[in-house]
Formats: C-alpha cells, sequence, structure tokens
C-alpha cells in the first residue's frame, strides 16, 4: 500500500516538488537568480501560457486534447486589438464571443460524430489560423490597441506584477473551485475517467464535452486578448506551437493524459516549472533557449513513463496477492 | 404482493436471432430471485431489457404497477431499477466517496460541494457494507469486492426498488461473499427487489428464494428453489431432459456412436491413425506416471498445475495425439481461462505447460504456436478476426511467415494455401478478396479454422467452435473435428452444448470454480455423468492440487466416484 | 448516400478530386501546362510526400506520429554539421538520427504502452529543441553534390522527385508483399487477434516508428538540398499536420487496419494543387487553410469506421 500512496503523491505533487527542488538549487547557483525581478519576469511571462494550461487541464481530464488553443490565441489577440476601437468592452467581448463560438463547434462535433478530439481540433489549428489570416489581410495588418482602459489591462502593474498575473491568479483559483467543487468538475472526472459508467451514473456526457471545449477556447481567447493589451497590439505571428507547450504543462503537472485525473494546481506548477527551466538557462548565458525545449521535451517524456510504469503497478497491486 | 417488476411475454429479436421469445417474468418487493441459464439463453438480453438499454419488440414491461419503456439505463435507475455489472462500472480514478455520491453531493455554502460532509457521509455509508477505508482513496486502489461494495451501496442509495446483480461474487473473497450475502438478505428484508445472476449453483441455493432458468430464450421454469434438485436445475439449464439423456444424438460427429452409452472398442470407425484409442478406456483409468509412454503416444500437450487467482485452482489437462479432448463445466467454470493459459494468452500464478514434451515459455502466444498448439478464442470478432483484412488475408496470418521468403509473401503459395482450405472448410465467399467482416459467423469461423490449419499445428485447442452459427456450418466444423483428430490432431474441445461434448470428445474433463471436477472417459462419457459431475457438491475445503508429476491424476477422490457410479 | 456510393467516394474520391482540379486548371488557369510550373508544385510536395508514407503505415497501425516535423530539422541539422566528412556520410548520419528518434517514440509506445500521440509529442518538442541547439542559426553551404542532388534533373525529371516515386515503390512494396506490410495492417487492424496469431505485435510496432523516422528524416535532408540551407528552425513545421492530411484524405482510416499508399500520395498531390490553384485564382493563403480544415473533417467523417465496436 505504502508504494501505492507514494506514487500517488508522486503524481499529484511531483511537479511542485520538482519545481521547489529547481528554485532552491537555482537560487545556490545563480546569484541573480533568486531575485525579485527576475521572480517577476518568468510569473508575468507564464501568466499567458498558465490561463491557455487551464484550459487544457479541463480538457485533457475529460478526456480530450485540445490543439486548436494555439490559433485561438492568436485570433483572440487580433480580435480584441480590432476590437478596442469600440471600447474596452468590446475588446473583451469579441475576442470570447468567437473564440467561444469555435470551442463550441468543436465540441459538438467531437460530441456527436465520435471523431476523435485531436482530429477535430487539429482541423480546428488550421481553420482558426486561416480565419486570423482572413480578418487580418493575411498577416499583414497589426491592429493597434486603440482603448487605453484596455492597453491598462495588460500593462497596469500593482505590487510590481502586471494585472494579468492576477487574472490569471484569479483563473485558476476560480478552475480549482470549479473542478473540486462543482457538479460539473465532477462531471468532467468521470466523463474522462470512464465515459460508460459516467453515463450510467447519470452524467451528461455531451454536455459535459462541449462545455470543456468550450471552456478551453474561452480562456485561449482571454489569454490572447490580454496579450494583446500587454503588446498594444495584436500581434499574427505568435502562437506557433503554444498548444504543445500548454499540453506538456499539463502533463508534467501531474494530468494523465488518458483522462480522469490530475488538477489545476499541478497545471501551474506545471508552467511555473517550464518558466524557471527557461530562467535558469537564460543563466547560464552560454546555452541558447533552444535548450529549453530539450529539457521540456525530455521532462515530458519522463513524465509519460513515469505515468505508464505508476499506473501499470498500481493495477497489479489491485489484482495481486493482498 | 404484487410484483415490483414484470415481464410479461417479452420477445427480443437480432439479426438471424430470436434472443427473446415471449419471456414472462414476475419480480415481487422483498424477493431474491435467481435468474440462471447458459451461455446465449437470454439472460443479459433480458437483463439489458429490464434496465432500458434494449427496447423489447413484443410484449409488456411494467414496473410498480404501471407499463414502463425505459428509453436508457439512467431512465431505468431513475425510476429505481439499479444494476450492480460484472465489472465494476465506476470511475476508477475517482474517489471512493465521489464516485458514492457523484451527482447528489452534500452542498455547502454558495452551492459548492463540501468536501468534509461528503466523506463523512460516504463513510457512514459504506460501513453499512462492511467497507472500511479511506473515502479518499481513488476507487481503484480498494479490492475489486470493495470496490463492488461501493457499487453496490450507490445503486441502493438512490432508492433502488429493485437491484439486478450480474455475476456479483465472481471476483470476491469468501468472506467479501458472506458479506454480500448479509446485504443482500438486508436488502430483502426491505422490500427490495434483487434478481440474481450467477453460475455458482451454491451461492443461489445459499441466497436465493426463487429461480427462473432461460434456455434459447424462453422460460424453461420458475419456481421456489428449496426443493429443487441440483441436477433437475442443471438439467434445466442444459436443457436436457434426465430421461432423455440417453437419447439419440444430433451433431455431426461420426466417431462416437450416436446413443453414446458403451463404445465397443472393436466396433468403433476409428481410422488408422487413432488405432490407440481402442486401448484408451482401460489407460485412462490406470493413470501412473509414465503410462502415457507406455501407451506409445507422448501428450502432445500436458498442462499441469495451471493457476490463476479468481479464475484457475491448480488444472491439469493432458492431450495426446488423435485424440479430442472435452473441456466441460458451467459458464464461469475456468474453461477459456484453461485454454488460454495453454497458449500463454493468460498470465498464471502458477503452473506449467509441455508441448510434446517441451516446455513452453509462457506468455508468448508466438512460442505456442511455434512449438504447434493453437487456440481457436471464443470471441470471433474481438480476438479472431481481422476486420479490415480479407478472407485470404485473414487465412494467411498466422502461416505467413511458413508462406514467405526473405520476409517477401509469395502470394503464389499463400493461394495455393487458401484455395486448399477455402475448399477443404467450404468457405462460401464471394472471393478469396471479399472482406471477411461481411461474411457470414459460419463462415468466419472457418476462415479461423484455416488460419490455424495452416500453420499445421500438432494441437488445436477449440473455445466454443459451433456457437453462433448457423446449423449446417455447425455439422460440417463438427465433422472436420472428428477428420483433424482422425489425422493425428490433438483437439481439446470447450463447448456448453453437452451433446457436442459427449459426441465428440473421447474424454472430458469437468471444470467447477477453476479446477477439474471429474475425468470422464469411455463408457462414462454421457451427459448424464457430466451434469452429474457438475452438481456434486464441492468439498469444504479443496485439497492444493499436486503440482508439477505428470501423469498423476490430481482428483483422485472424484474421479473413481464417478467411473463406480456408472458400472452400477 | 448509399453503401456503395459511400465506399466509391471512400475509395476513389481522391483520384476524382484531383481529376477535377487539374482539369479546372488546364481550362481556367492560366501557364498551368507549362513544365516549369508542373515541377515546382512536385518538388514543393515532395516532403510531404515522403514523410506521408511513414505515417501512412504509422496510421495503419493505429497510432500517430507528431515528431516527423521535429526529426526533418534534425536531420537538417545533423546533414550540415557532417558535411565536412562528404555528403554521403553526412547524409547517413541524418537518416540515422531519424532512425534513432524512430526507435524512441516506436518504444515508448511498443514496450512502455504510451499512447503514440503523446510519446510523439514528447518527441516533437524535444526533438525540434535538439536541432535548434546543434545549428542555432540558418547555415548555407556549398557542398556541390549536396545542392545537385536537390536540384539537379535526369530527363526533365528533378532528382528528389525521382526519389520520392523510388520510395512510394518501396512501401507500397513493403505493403502489398511482405510479410511485415501484412503484419502491419492486421495490428492496425483487430491487435488483440494479432496477439493470439502469434504476429510480433511489439516488433513490428518499434519498426513502423523507426521507418517513419527515417523517412521523415530522408525528406529533412531532401528539402535541405533543395534550400541549399540548413534551417532546423522552421523546416517541417506543421509538417505532421499536412502529412496526416494526406494519409486521411487518401482514405486511410485513422483507426487503422487499411493502409492505401498509392491514394496518400494521391491525398498529397491533392492538397498541394488545391493551395496552387487558390493562390493561382489570387485567393488568399487563409482560404486554403481553411478550406484544408474542411477537407480534414469530411476525409475523417467519411473514413472513421462505421458501427465498429
Amino acid at each position: 500500500m505504502n508504494r501505492e500512496q507514494a506514487g500517488r503523491l508522486l503524481q499529484q505533487h511531483g511537479a511542485v516538488m520538482v519545481l521547489a527542488l529547481l528554485v532552491l538549487a537555482g537560487s545556490l547557483a545563480f546569484d541573480s537568480f533568486a531575485t525579485p525581478e527576475n521572480a517577476a519576469s518568468v510569473v508575468v511571462s507564464s501568466s499567458f501560457l498558465a490561463i491557455i494550461a487551464i484550459g487544457m487541464t479541463f480538457v485533457i481530464i475529460g478526456g480530450g486534447i485540445d490543439l486548436s488553443v494555439g490559433s485561438l490565441f492568436v485570433l483572440g489577440g487580433v480580435l480584441a486589438a480590432y476590437g478596442s476601437r469600440h471600447g474596452p468592452l468590446a475588446a473583451l467581448a469579441l475576442p470570447l464571443a468567437v473564440c467561444g463560438t469555435v470551442g463550441l463547434l468543436q465540441g459538438l462535433v467531437i460530441a456527436r460524430t465520435g471523431m476523435a478530439p485531436f482530429i477535430v481540433t487539429l482541423a480546428g489549428l488550421l481553420g482558426v489560423r486561416g480565419l486570423m489570416l482572413a480578418i487580418s489581410d493575411e498577416g499583414a495588418t497589426t491592429y493597434l490597441v486603440e482603448d487605453r482602459a484596455f492597453a491598462a489591462l495588460g500593462q497596469g502593474e500593482l505590487l510590481g506584477l502586471s494585472y494579468p498575473v492576477y487574472v490569471t491568479a484569479g483563473l485558476a483559483l476560480a478552475a480549482m473551485v470549479l473542478l473540486q467543487r462543482t457538479g460539473f468538475g465532477q462531471n468532467v472526472y468521470a466523463v474522462g475517467g470512464n465515459e460508460q459508467a459516467a453515463a450510467l451514473m447519470g452524467v451528461p456526457v455531451a454536455r459535459t464535452k462541449v462545455l470543456v471545449y468550450v471552456l478551453s477556447a474561452l480562456l485561449a481567447g482571454l489569454a490572447g486578448a490580454l496579450n494583446a493589451a500587454r503588446l498594444s497590439s495584436g500581434v499574427t505571428i505568435l502562437g506557433i506551437g503554444l498548444e504543445l507547450d500548454a499540453i506538456a504543462a499539463v502533463v508534467i503537472g501531474g494530468t494523465l493524459l488518458t483522462g480522469g485525473a490530475g488538477g489545476v494546481t499541478g497545471t501551474v506548477a506545471g508552467v511555473l516549472l517550464l518558466g524557471v527551466i527557461q530562467s535558469l538557462i537564460n543563466q547560464v548565458g552560454s546555452l541558447t533557449s533552444a535548450f529549453q525545449q530539450v529539457v521540456s521535451g525530455a521532462f515530458l517524456a519522463l513524465v509519460v513513463v513515469a505515468q505508464r510504469l505508476l499506473s501499470k503497478a498500481q493495477r497489479l497491486d489491485t489484482g495481486g496477492p493482498p | 404482493m404484487d410484483p415490483v417488476l414484470e415481464a410479461k411475454g417479452i420477445s427480443k429479436r437480432f439479426p438471424g436471432v430470436l434472443a427473446l421469445d415471449g419471456v414472462s417474468l414476475a419480480l415481487h418487493p422483498g424477493e431474491v430471485h435467481a435468474l440462471v441459464g447458459e451461455n446465449g439463453a437470454g439472460k443479459s438480453t433480458l437483463i439489458k431489457v429490464f434496465t432500458g438499454v434494449y427496447a423489447p419488440d413484443g410484449g409488456e414491461l411494467s414496473f410498480q404497477g404501471r407499463p414502463a419503456a425505459f428509453g436508457t439505463p439512467l431512465e431505468a435507475q431513475r425510476a429505481g431499477i439499479s444494476t450492480i455489472y460484472q465489472e465494476v462500472n465506476l470511475v476508477p480514478m475517482m474517489s471512493v466517496a465521489r464516485n458514492l455520491l457523484l451527482g447528489r453531493e452534500p452542498r455547502g455554502r454558495l452551492g459548492v460541494i463540501d468536501a468534509a460532509v461528503m466523506n463523512g457521509e460516504a463513510e457512514r455509508i459504506l460501513a453499512g457494507y462492511g467497507v472500511e477505508t479511506d473515502v479518499r482513496r481513488p476507487l481503484r486502489t480498494l479490492g475489486v469486492g470493495a470496490q463492488q461494495m461501493v457499487a453496490l451501496a450507490r445503486a441502493v442509495s438512490v432508492d433502488a426498488r429493485v437491484v439486478i446483480m450480474d455475476e456479483p461474487t465472481s471476483s470476491l473473497e469468501p468472506r467479501e461473499v458472506a458479506t454480500l450475502f448479509e446485504v443482500i438478505r438486508r436488502l430483502r428484508a426491505a422490500g427490495i427487489a434483487v434478481m440474481y445472476v450467477s453460475h455458482r449453483l451454491d451461492e443461489l441455493y445459499q441466497v436465493c428464494d426463487r429461480v427462473t432458468v432461460l434456455r434459447d430464450g424462453r422460460v424453461a421454469h420458475t419456481g421456489p428453489l428449496a426443493g429443487l434438485e441440483r441436477l433437475t436445475l442443471i438439467s434445466l439449464m442444459l436443457g436436457r431432459e434426465l430421461d432423455e439423456v440417453r437419447s439419440r444424438g444430433l451433431t455431426s460427429f461420426t466417431r462416437r456412436r450416436a446413443g453414446a452409452g458403451t463404445p465397443e472398442p472393436g466396433t468403433e470407425r476409428a481410422p488408422e491413425p487413432r488405432m490407440e484409442r481402442a486401448a484408451e478406456p482401460g489407460t485412462e483409468r490406470v493413470a501412473e506416471p509414465g503410462m502415457e509412454r507406455v501407451n506409445g503416444q507422448a501428450p502432445v500437450v500436458e498442462a499441469r498445475g495451471l493457476t490463476r487467482r479468481h479464475v484457475l485452482r491448480g488444472v491439469d489437462v493432458t492431450v495426446r495425439p488423435g485424440e479430442v479432448v472435452g473441456l466441460g463445466g458451467l459458464l464461469g467454470a475456468g474453461r477459456t481461462e484453461t485454454a488460454k493459459a495453454i497458449v500463454g494468452a493468460l498470465p498464471l500464478d502458477g503452473g506449467r505447460v509441455l508441448v510434446a514434451g517441451l516446455p513452453l515459455r509462457g506468455g508468448s502466444t508466438a512460442a505456442a504456436i511455434r512449438a504447434g498448439v493453437s487456440l481457436l478464442p471464443e470471441d470471433r470478432k474481438a480476438e479472431g478476426i481481422v476486420p479490415t483484412l480479407s478472407v485470404r488475408e485473414n487465412i494467411a496470418l498466422a502461416a505467413l511467415p511458413a508462406l514467405a521468403r526473405a520476409g517477401v509473401v509469395s502470394e503464389a503459395r499463400i493461394d495455393r494455401v487458401v484455395e486448399i482450405f477455402m475448399r477443404r472448410l467450404r468457405i462460401k465467399a464471394a472471393s478469396p478478396h471479399q472482406l471477411v467482416s461481411e461474411l457470414s459467423g459460419g463462415n468466419q469461423q472457418k476462415v479461423l479454422l484455416a488460419r490455424w490449419l495452416a500453420v499445421r499445428p500438432k494441437a488445436l485447442l477449440l473455445d466454443e467452435p459451433t456457437r453462433g452459427i448457423d446449423v449446417g456450418a455447425k455439422a460440417e466444423v463438427q465433422a472436420l473435428i472428428d477428420e483433424l483428430a482422425a489425422e493425428g490432431l490433438g483437439v481439446l474441445l470447450i463447448s456448453s452444448d453437452l451433446e457436442e461434448l459427449v459426441e465428440g470428445a473421447d474424454r472430458i474433463l469437468v471444470l467447477r470454480d477453476g479446477a477439474v471436477a471429474g475425468e470422464l472417459s469411455g463408457d462414462e462419457v454421457t451427459e448424464e455423468k457430466i451434469m452429474a459431475t457438475i452438481a456434486e457438491q464441492p468439498p469444504e475445503q479443496e485439497q492444493p492440487p499436486e503440482r508439477g508429476r505428470p501423469g498423476e491424476p490430481s482428483r483422485q477422490g472424484a474421479r473413481p466416484q464417478v467411473g463406480e457410479r456408472s458400472h452400477e | 448516400m448509399s453503401e456503395r456510393a459511400y465506399r466509391w467516394a471512400r475509395d476513389y474520391g481522391v483520384y476524382a478530386a484531383v481529376l477535377v482540379l487539374l482539369l479546372f486548371n488546364v481550362l481556367f488557369t492560366p501557364h498551368f501546362l507549362d513544365a516549369s510550373n508542373f515541377r515546382t508544385q512536385l518538388v514543393q510536395v515532395t516532403p510531404v510526400v515522403i514523410v506521408a508514407l511513414g505515417m501512412a503505415l504509422v496510421i495503419g497501425t493505429q497510432g500517430i506520429d507528431l515528431s516527423v516535423g521535429s526529426v526533418m530539422s534534425l536531420a537538417a541539422a545533423l546533414v550540415v554539421l557532417y558535411l565536412g566528412y562528404g555528403w554521403l556520410p553526412a547524409l547517413a548520419v541524418a537518416v540515422l538520427g531519424g532512425a534513432v528518434v524512430g526507435a524512441a517514440g516506436g518504444a515508448l509506445v511498443a514496450y512502455v504502452g504510451v499512447q503514440p500521440i503523446v510519446a510523439t509529442l514528447a518527441l516533437l518538442v524535444g526533438v525540434r529543441g535538439l536541432a535548434n541547439v546543434l545549428v542555432p542559426q540558418l547555415v548555407e553551404f556549398r557542398n556541390p553534390d549536396l545542392i545537385a542532388l536537390g536540384g539537379s534533373s535526369v530527363a526533365g525529371v528533378p532528382v528528389i522527385v525521382l526519389i520520392a516515386a523510388a520510395l512510394t515503390l518501396v512501401v507500397l512494396f513493403l505493403v502489398r508483399r511482405s510479410t511485415f506490410g501484412r503484419q502491419v495492417v492486421a495490428i492496425g487492424g483487430n491487435r488483440r487477434a494479432a496477439e493470439l496469431s502469434g504476429l510480433p505485435v511489439k516488433r513490428v510496432l518499434l519498426t513502423v516508428y523507426v521507418i517513419s523516422g527515417l523517412l521523415a528524416a530522408l525528406a529533412g535532408v531532401l528539402a535541405t538540398a533543395r534550400l541549399q540551407a540548413s534551417d532546423p528552425t522552421s523546416l517541417g513545421l506543421f509538417i505532421e499536420l499536412s502529412a496526416i492530411t494526406a494519409v486521411v484524405v487518401g482514405g486511410t482510416p485513422l483507426s487503422g487496419g487499411r493502409i492505401r499508399v498509392v491514394s496518400t500520395v494521391m491525398g498529397a498531390l491533392l492538397m498541394q494543387l488545391l493551395s496552387a490553384t487558390l493562390i493561382k485564382h489570387n485567393l488568399p493563403q487563409s482560404w486554403t487553410q481553411m478550406v484544408q480544415a474542411v477537407i480534414i473533417l469530411a476525409a475523417v467523417y467519411a473514413t472513421r469506421e462505421r458501427g465498429r465496436r
């Protein structure tokens, strides 16, 4: 039993532990690492990925995957900048409405036709990118954020941290409550853990699936909008591969890619872990930033193998002699 | 008292099969009602009609006195019919408490789930089911028995009037079974109707009040269980009237004389390679170490002490060349598992397999096939055919290495092999290139037989080779089994069809609860004897089976008994 | 749609679509029939074709390989790093690198039991990083042999197109005539049945991913040769999407058990032709992507196994 409990502990809090170790090692090794400035820069640069990864957490726990979030992030930014001509409300409402609709469509296709989420959201990735290019004259037009109030949402600071950090923290807290303490959250776990059983237990499977993709798309759009506010423009060339970073963060955070288990805390830790790795690589100086990809790729592989072995061991525990 | 759930003349038809044919059954409040029947009898279809998975084609369903039509399992559940499935149908990775209370979690302030209250409530509920555990643990870290209790607790706590249990004890420890029975008795006292589906006769007699026997989609018997003899119950399930057991057979086996009484060794139409069968009845009884070799024919398959928790308890099987060994017993007795264990498709806790005298490396089907033993699996669709490939490719699949040179397949050789077997087995397909998934069940089965014959095995394990195929194909397959044995192939035949078993097999091992309950040979091979062996009360405490001593009879107690009675 | 019409569309739809597009272009696109235009189109589609051949094998086993684009970039990096030893050794190292990445993914899938999409996702992230570490920015090279490999033609047909054609024949042979090919589709069609039939399931799975890695690396070298520069940062980005699209549009179901090699090549040609047509008629790139999205969905919807357990 002890081994099983240790495995569970590692699965749920492994990312936090590694994060703590890494921060400790970084502080000892580099004088410029454990400074408020560096900490703030890690947190700020991680906040947008964190928002996307929170949405991805719901999708993956629910047994799916969403490859369209990178494109939705860019689309959200372009739409927010475009909408900011009509005031801060439009700047937020426009991307949320459009991205939410995309999420709704993807969710409906996945829930109704039974097509693989990965292929549907892959098409979403392409289609949304096309849409983004279409409204930005093939990426040639960069809309500038014209509304001061909206720009302040991305640029304003409180206690040395920019507003998006607080937004992210608030969203993370809300997501934790949603996932752990509401019927919807329970439904997400149940659908991802055993869809058939969930249906027999009275969970509205199709509705849960659709909602999960809507949530993910909304958060991706919101992250894009906040990023546009921060940069004062809807940049069209960002966001490539962002979905992969988000998935990596979620998985590193201990959420099972097969669905049914995981949590927001782990995801936030996973995002910060990626940020700290990036920061450490910057500290070393002699390493290119590409090194970060190698580390996160290796880390991802490691986590996935560990998860697989843990789940094998646990299954044996229930089937073997007592 | 009025029945709480009643079926009146329910019929359900599937393409080519009438699964339920006018089934009527009444379930009363406060009774434990056993539902029994062999594979294909219609049990699971009936359960699915009760629980809203299937809509009946004919007949009426009434629940609490009103006509009922459940569109989905959820509707049935909401109405008050809960089902405990054989495989626990909960969410393994969620906590015990969350599983138990999913959908009706206690809310605290702001309408948010109150975890402390939820866990407390879960603990309180489960205590009544003998489950004492940390309810925050993921469900899957519990033993299967405890998981089943959680499922039961959930089912009952959603205000069930009827609880249907499908094989609830199949993976429980004796202690857990006792707890389950206690819970069932409590349900009965509370006026809840329980439908109990099981193949374990002991359990039925312990806990059930009434029994309904289904056979071939019809009700063969309904009545109180007390006073119903075991043997009668089994004969009802297997569809053999006791007095008629000795009547003429209807299968296409030609080797064993119809009217399987006492075949005189000399009168048998045994072709030349099976001459050793003449001496067989004698050797069977004198089963001392080394006797097989004296007999001239070393066993082709020799399995000793096959053991796997909950499934097999020290099963010994010996198959000699040219011999058809039948494996009998009720569903769930471990027949399929024995066959799978022999070919290495089922991980074992103990035991070993020798093929032609050489030990087989466990856990590798490929090694078993190379050694010369192949399994025709029971589940044709899930484990047999490759639906996306043609008849031709399906036949050639296992023999590919032999039909290729340097990794390049020889189309001509494949064509030749495919043609030979399609003709020999009379496989009806538009062409060898037709998709196998488009063939009838019988022809699919023949394709699979051809796949195995193409690798030229020394022994073939056939798991329900004629189930679900039409009469013509059935006869052909049975005749083929004869032919193959005549050519010297060792055959292990698993069948729920007693007639097929008796007429097809030279010798029969009867399994009960994962162990060999008896071995019948020679003139003991009768339907009556098989049923008698199944019906025997198992001894309170089974002797652990002797392992690793080839040739030694493992059930010295059970076997002579059967033999003696046949001479009375 | 009737069953027959549906099957016809699934099996021959891609050929019909290519034909229709060709016809349309012949009638309405000026200079479409020029040899140079044809050559450009073919050269452009070559990497996708080569990668898609490996992808078809992987998808045939009910798997997926997302790492192919990163393998291309790694091959591009390796080939310039080792160009000093001559173009052939450099090519050998690059292809070997691809095989190693494929083996890593295959081992994760076959022996550890990780889902293909996750195993190859980790490689996608990590391997491109590795390529970027090895060659941080675009490097031009002047090896005449490698440049010739990318630029020369035989009888008017570019060498890399000939190579792609040859590889198509090799994979076609593998699928149609080799024991290995039969085993691949059997495993994809019913893994349990394949295991019970004694097939070396794990070994075959591993090999499939190795082949996919090999082909992707080769595509990376050829693309690099044509560019006359190694560009690990952007080479092969999103090619996994194009390759999956080609396979799916060609009628190979994502559920495995069936591999259509020639149709996969046709699928790649169709997508190339489509984007060329849209561009030639002054429709923006954004349209291409949206149309591509719709075609992927339609193809997957059409090839999904209906009524399969």
